[in-house]
């Protein structure tokens, strides 16, 4: 009972910076510059479909990639010594210790007609290919920057399976792929789901990785959103629609997601 | 007596330089209960991971039914293991457990002619059994383990007995020629491990399979085992059944390690002649050399108390315990004590004497373990605990000083 004071703080100030402000949304999503309600806010969204499937789309290509870079590394990862997982943890974090904004700037001088990829390519007498303002460049960035979000969990829970587990299915006559399939990848899975949060979240909802590597061309949810409350397109009763039906769509996502899991292990969300 | 199954020749272990396994070589018979006893770090769950196939000997052969499977991974021998913290799956209940190798399509030969295609490179038909099969198997075993009804249960709501009746089942469903069991019981409290111990034994008997059982515990040897083998340091002490490890121990560490047992330099005057502190003694030994200098156990209920003028030695009671059925008590012999179970009260201070038949003799011949063990000079209530920390502490030393 009293060491529930110790958590007062910060439900003081989850009050004020979470709830207070999803209220205010909510309220801005319903209502019309006059302040009266209105669906309209969300009949008009239909004519932002293309952005919706976008967003959602490349999310979810980034989130795949992520997994199928990401879990055999932190498989690998989780085998090495403890010499080699701290080298190779402080190597997987690095970037992360450097600005976001910087390494998007970084990627985006590699990828320009004139960039330093394009600039290698021409010595062999290659033409400059066209990579950044496209669709693969945001992917790409998504990847480079939450790629650590999808390692860390998994390699977390991995590293965690009790070795005599291990031994226990070989003992029973599994092979080393069986081991894997009926043992190691069930064990995995929250840090999976955990890890799949983890990237498509921040995914879905960016703004900096499309407007740097992905041009006017391919605006974002993200991009949508910002214009309506920084942009020319002033309107935040349209973007606070827009972001609660984001919200409410990665709330679905997640939670019918979270079925697929086990029941005791739990993703962060729920 | 039954058909020999597995065979360790000249088995060696050895771990960064540090010998675990000492050129050990023994033979394990089919349907029989075999103990590997020995304090901690003897080797003997080393020598159980070499027959699982977890663990490469470092030199020597492991002979399966007449095969050598030395490079045969763990998946492919007919050997199932009962692991010490059980090492149930968490992901899957206790149906799913037992079935769990049940699912796996394994070749239907039996594990001699596996190993033989296996070094041959041979074909290999694969079995997947029915889950209606399966089904039924399954729930046989959990009958035979008696946990019929928790089928569906998560294996973490389960007790620590009912857990290791799971990790039983989960290995005995896949009919293996042996079962391997490392400390299975350690984790359980005194009473549910008098049950379980009772419970494994009914059911090797009623599998009709090889036990291979590891154990620190003696009393847990002596009472399940048909064979007991005694290891220490990496090497076999003794190799026998429980009456034989008991009664006719081969040297002062088993002497020790079995029972409480007083080992008194002794000096073999001749056939059935024993002489400690002095004294003649007739004895049921022979077959040593003229004074020939020997160990001489005498067990601490082997010792009758008499009046001090029928004493053959005569001492002074140092202390003594109460301990249910009878005294211990502790009584000095020419500055040697020896522990004396009796039902007779003698109050500290008091001067006994004491009379031992033929048969509470059992002459050893001299080891490297003599002078070692079996004084009681620093007895005390706690004798018991204290006594199995320092068998581990001294058996380490031992396997580092042979290094």
């Amino acid at each position: 009972m009293k060491s529930r004071a110790f958590a007062y703080p910060y439900v003081l100030w989850m009050a004020l910076f979470v709830v207070a402000p999803i209220i205010i949304i909510v309220v801005y999503a319903f209502s019309a510059s006059d302040g009266s309600f209105t669906l309209d806010n969300f009949s008009n969204m239909e004519l932002y479909l293309s952005v919706f499937g976008r967003s959602f789309g490349l999310a979810l290509i980034a989130t795949i990639t992520c997994l199928l870079l990401g879990y055999p590394l932190a498989y690998a990862l989780a085998h090495e010594g403890p010499r080699a997982q701290g080298i190779m943890l402080m190597l997987i974090m690095l970037p992360m210790w450097m600005n976001f904004l910087l390494r998007t700037y970084a990627w985006m001088s590699l990828l320009e007609k004139t960039g330093l990829i394009n600039r290698f390519l021409g010595l062999f007498g290659i033409a400059p290919l066209n990579m950044i303002n496209t669709p693969f460049a945001v992917v790409l960035g998504m990847v480079y920057n939450y790629l650590p979000f999808m390692v860390l969990p998994i390699y977390s829970v991995i590293v965690k399976i009790d070795k005599s587990l291990l031994e226990a299915a070989q003992d029973l006559g599994a092979k080393p792929s069986t081991v894997f399939t009926r043992v190691i990848f069930p064990l995995s899975l929250s840090g999976v789901l955990s890890g799949i949060t983890m990237v498509f979240v921040p995914a879905v909802s960016t703004f900096a990785i499309s407007k740097l590597l992905g041009g006017n061309k391919t605006m974002l949810l993200g991009d949508l959103i910002e214009m309506q409350f920084l942009g020319g397109s002033y309107n935040p009763h349209l973007g606070s629609a827009i972001a609660l039906v984001m919200m409410v769509v990665v709330m679905v996502c997640m939670f019918v997601m979270n079925r697929f899991g086990s029941d005791d292990e739990q993703v962060v969300m729920f | 007596m039954s058909k020999e199954l597995i065979r360790l020749k000249d088995v060696s272990m050895t771990f960064d330089g540090e010998t675990i396994l000492d050129n050990m070589n023994i033979y394990f018979n089919d349907k029989e209960f075999l103990t590997l006893l020995g304090p901690s770090g003897c080797g003997k769950t080393t020598t159980l991971r070499i027959i699982g196939g977890f663990l490469t000997p470092t030199s020597g052969d492991v002979i399966f039914d007449g095969v050598r499977i030395n490079d045969i991974p763990p998946h492919k021998r007919q050997v199932n293991t009962v692991f010490q913290r059980y090492a149930l799956f968490p992901h899957l209940n206790v149906y799913d457990n037992v079935a769990f190798g049940l699912r796996i399509p394994k070749p239907y030969e039996d594990v001699s002619s596996v190993a033989l295609s296996e070094a041959s490179g041979g074909k290999k038909r694969k079995k997947k059994l029915s889950e209606t099969e399966i089904k039924s198997r399954v729930t046989e075993m959990l009958e035979i383990v008696s946990l019929k009804g928790f089928e569906h249960r998560s294996v973490s709501s389960l007790s620590g007995g009912q857990q290791q009746r799971v990790a039983i089942a989960r290995a005995l469903v896949n009919q293996p020629k042996v079962l391997l069991l490392d400390e299975p019981l350690g984790a359980l409290d005194m009473r549910l491990r008098k049950d379980m111990q009772q419970e494994l034994k009914r059911i090797q008997k009623q599998m009709g399979i090889t036990f291979i059982y590891v154990t620190h515990d003696q009393e847990e040897a002596l009472s399940m085992s048909d064979t007991v083998v005694v290891m220490n340091a990496g090497k076999i002490q003794q190799i026998g059944t429980p009456e034989d490890i008991y009664n006719e121990p081969k040297n002062a560490f088993v002497a020790d390690f079995i029972g409480e047992s007083n080992i008194v330099d002794g000096i073999m005057r001749e056939d059935n002649v024993v002489e400690i502190f002095g004294r003649k003694f007739r004895c049921l030994d022979k077959g040593f050399a003229p004074d020939e200098p020997v160990d001489v156990v005498i067990r601490p209920e082997d010792v009758d108390i008499v009046d001090v003028k029928d004493g053959a030695l005569t001492g002074t009671v140092t202390s003594v315990t109460f301990k249910g059925m009878h005294y211990d008590i502790i009584v000095d012999f020419k500055g040697f004590k020896w522990l004396i179970e009796t039902t007779d009260f003698c109050p500290e201070g008091s001067r006994i004497g004491i009379k031992i038949d033929p048969d509470g003799f059992h002459v050893m011949k001299k080891s490297e373990y003599s002078g070692m063990f079996g004084d009681y000079s620093s007895y005390s209530a706690e004798y018991d605990e204290i006594g199995d920390v320092e068998y581990e502490e001294s058996s380490l030393e031992d396997e580092a000083d042979e290094v």
